[in-house]
Order: C-alpha cells, then structure tokens, then sequence
C-alpha cells in the first residue's frame, strides 16, 4: 500500500494574523489533512483558518549557506534608525 | 577525521551557547540516533497511554466523567502524533515506528503495563502518572533540537488538564466515603512506585545521561526529576488525606527534600523485559487496532486517487 504522505500545517490563529506553522501529518489527501488538522491543532480555538501542504512541495534554504545568505545584513547598520544621531533638540522623529 | 573534530566541536559550542538544533543541520550521529530513539518511545508511550485508560471510558461514573476522560485520552493520542512528526524530521519514517513498536524492538514507558482495576485508577493515572509525566515534559520544552522542544511546548500547554481531571476524581472519592477512599487508598498503593520508576534508573546506573546532559537532549537527570516530583506529590496527598505507601518518606530539613525509600528495581527490569501484568495484552491491543484499520488506511488512498484522477480528467 501507498502510505499517506506528508502534509505542513498553517494556522491561524485569529484574523489578522499570519498563518504559522505548527507541524504537520499524515493524510491521504488534502482535505483530509485539513479534517486531521483541525483535530490535532485546534481543539481548544487556536484557530480560525488552515492552510496545508504537502510537505514535497516545500523548498528549504541549505543550512550549509546560511553565512552567505544572512550574513550580508550583520553589517549594514546604516538600515536602522538608530544608526542616524539626532540633535537633542528634536523631540519627535 | 579532523573535519568531523570541528564539526563536532562547533556542534557543541552551538548547543552550550543555547542555540537550537533544526532539523537540516548537521549533527552528530549518535545525537541524531539518541534522539530518534528518544522521541519515538515517547511517541509510543503516549499511543500504548491511551489503553489503560480506555478500558474505563464506557464504565466512567458520570457524562462529566466520561466525556473529559474522552478528552484527555484524545489529547494523548495528539501527543503522539506531534512527537512521531518531530522525529520523522531526523529522517526516520512513521512505518518504520511503528514496525518497531509491533514487533516489540522499540519501548514505551513501563507504566502503561499495570492494570486499571477500578474507577479510582484513572483519578491515581492522571494525578500520578500524568504528573510525573508533566515532570519530565516541563523540563523537554528546554531540549535541545528544535522541533522535539516544540512539540514539548504543545504537550504542556494540553497536559496541566489530565493531572487536574485525575486529582478531581480522587478529591471526589475521598471526601464521599470509606468505601470509596479505601478505593482511592488501593489505587494509590499500586500507583506510586511505578510513577517512581517512570523517570529511569538511578544517575549511577544510566551511562548514557551524562551524554545527553552534555548535549542538552535531557535537560535535568533522572534522580532530580523523581526528587522534583516527590517534593511536589507529598503536599497534594496530604490534602487527599491519602497515605503514600513508603515508610522512609519523610522531610528532611537540611536537605530541604523529602527523603524516600527504594526503589524495586527488579521489577522495574521485569516489565520492561516483557513480563508486567499486561505487557502483552498492550501490545496486542496496538498491533490488532493497526491491522484492522488497514483497510480504511487503503481505501483513504484509493479514495483520495480516485478524485485528483477525476480532477485531472475535468481539467483536460
Ligand atoms: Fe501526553
Ligand atoms: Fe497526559
């Protein structure tokens, strides 16, 4: 037998909120992995809305590359306000 | 060699500076064995935790009863499954579980081999069982990797409900009569050292600790977990006006611990082993219940083939 595949789960938690990932499991379908998630990650209203996906579809950033990806932004100071110095006079900026 | 040194080493430096561990980074392998090994007895433990239990849902005293036990029992049917994700995250496979647990190669906690004998057994489960578990898991949400740390922090935020709904039932039993506080009395008699064992042997007698001391996969060791949980229990059995079932439990003052009695480590080694009272009947229930929803598991599939081949051919 197929076994069922691998489903990433969102949630919602209220609206006006992102969708976060909470986990994922199995299902053998879609709307089957919504039905499984709505028992698994909202019993207790953590949630108004699910998103899910099967977890092939996901591409993921290599740890490996980490430096060359986030580094860059370690020294770039001039990005963040408190980088500019103000007179003391101005009170609101 | 050299290579793995370094890897090694800053593998460490990471875990000592309090970094967590995901799933795509490199690890050691015995770490990444340690942990597999790990959460899925964890996972199994609350799988198999939910049959001592069930055995009581059709015979709870009361729908408020009944329907919180259902509750609770879900929940570990939850745990389970948020535990058998994260260690499918280190490149282990549900099947392959589960293959483990059947055949009897993989572990869960000794606990679930002792009988419920009566209604005051699911009040001792939740205040004793649920809360030694609880001892343990509050410490896991500070593990080291990731996602196991995660599903520790769900399972808490679930868990605090089971002790209290089992305190309730014996609080109920004790205050009603003789009777059923003797039945509360036996129940805790058959319940205490077992939720002892269930942090482990001794430090002395587990080699592997000081290991996953170091790299923060345990975050305190068996001995201060069972000593946390004792100084915890003594207060609340003493508002149950229930007796713990050990002579040497007594405070002692210049330690600022209860001290308490030892442990039969024998018996602990025996369930394991195979030959509590219902180690078989567990795994039985688990494999028959896995055998017979096989067909619900294909049909799903056929089903969910069935409708995307459906959908491809409408959008053709
Ligand atoms: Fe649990
Ligand atoms: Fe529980």
């Amino acid at each position: 037998m197929k076994d069922w595949p691998l489903f990433e789960i969102f949630i919602r938690s209220k609206n006006g909120l992102n969708h976060k990932h909470v986990g994922s499991l199995h299902a053998a379908d879609a709307y089957m992995a919504i039905q499984n998630a709505r028992d698994v990650y909202t019993r207790r209203n953590e949630g108004v809305s699910i998103w899910v996906v099967e977890s092939k579809y996901i591409t993921a950033s290599n740890p490996d590359e980490s430096e060359a990806l986030f580094d860059p932004a370690a020294d770039k100071v001039y990005r963040h306000p408190t980088f500019y110095e103000l007179p003391d006079e101005l009170k609101h900026m | 060699m050299d290579n793995i040194n370094s890897l090694e080493a800053k593998f460490q430096q990471r875990i000592d500076d309090e970094e967590k561990i995901e799933a795509r980074d490199w690890m050691p392998e015995a770490y990444r064995k340690t942990l597999v090994r790990q959460i899925s007895q964890h996972a199994h433990s609350e799988i198999v935790g939910m049959l001592p239990e069930g055995n009581w849902i059709t015979r709870a005293p009361s729908l408020k009863r009944k329907l919180a036990l259902l509750a609770k029992i879900q929940d570990e049917a939850g745990h389970g499954l948020y535990l058998y994700s994260a260690a499918e995250t280190l490149g282990t496979s549900r099947d392959e579980m589960l293959d483990q647990l059947h055949t009897g190669k993989a572990k869960y906690s000794s606990i679930f081999n002792y009988p419920t004998l009566t209604w005051a057994d699911i009040g001792a489960i939740g205040w004793l069982v649920d809360g030694a578990a609880i001892m343990n898991q509050v410490a896991l949400c500070r593990t080291s990797y990731g996602p196991y740390a995660r599903a520790m922090v769900r399972i808490c935020k679930e868990e605090s409900f089971h002790q209290r709904q089992g305190y309730d039932i014996l609080l109920t039993m004790c205050k009603s009569s003789d009777v059923q506080k003797a039945m509360v009395q036996d129940a805790v008699n058959r319940w205490w050292w077992p939720s002892l064992m269930m942090f482990g042997p001794n430090d002395s007698e587990s080699p592997h600790s000081a290991q996953s001391l170091l790299w923060k996969i345990k975050r305190l060791s068996n001995d201060e977990l069972r000593q946390r949980f004792v100084d915890m229990t003594v207060p609340q059995a003493e508002i149950l006006g229930i007796r713990l079932p050990d002579d040497k439990l007594v405070y002692n003052a210049g330690r600022g611990h209860y001290d308490f009695g030892d442990i039969d480590w024998e018996e602990f080694w025996q369930v394991v082993g195979g030959n509590g009272p219902c180690n078989k009947q567990r795994l039985q229930a688990r494999v028959r219940a896995h055998e017979e929803g096989a067909w619900v598991r294909e049909a799903a599939m056929t089903y969910a083939e069935k409708i995307r081949s459906k959908k491809e051919t409408s959008a053709a």
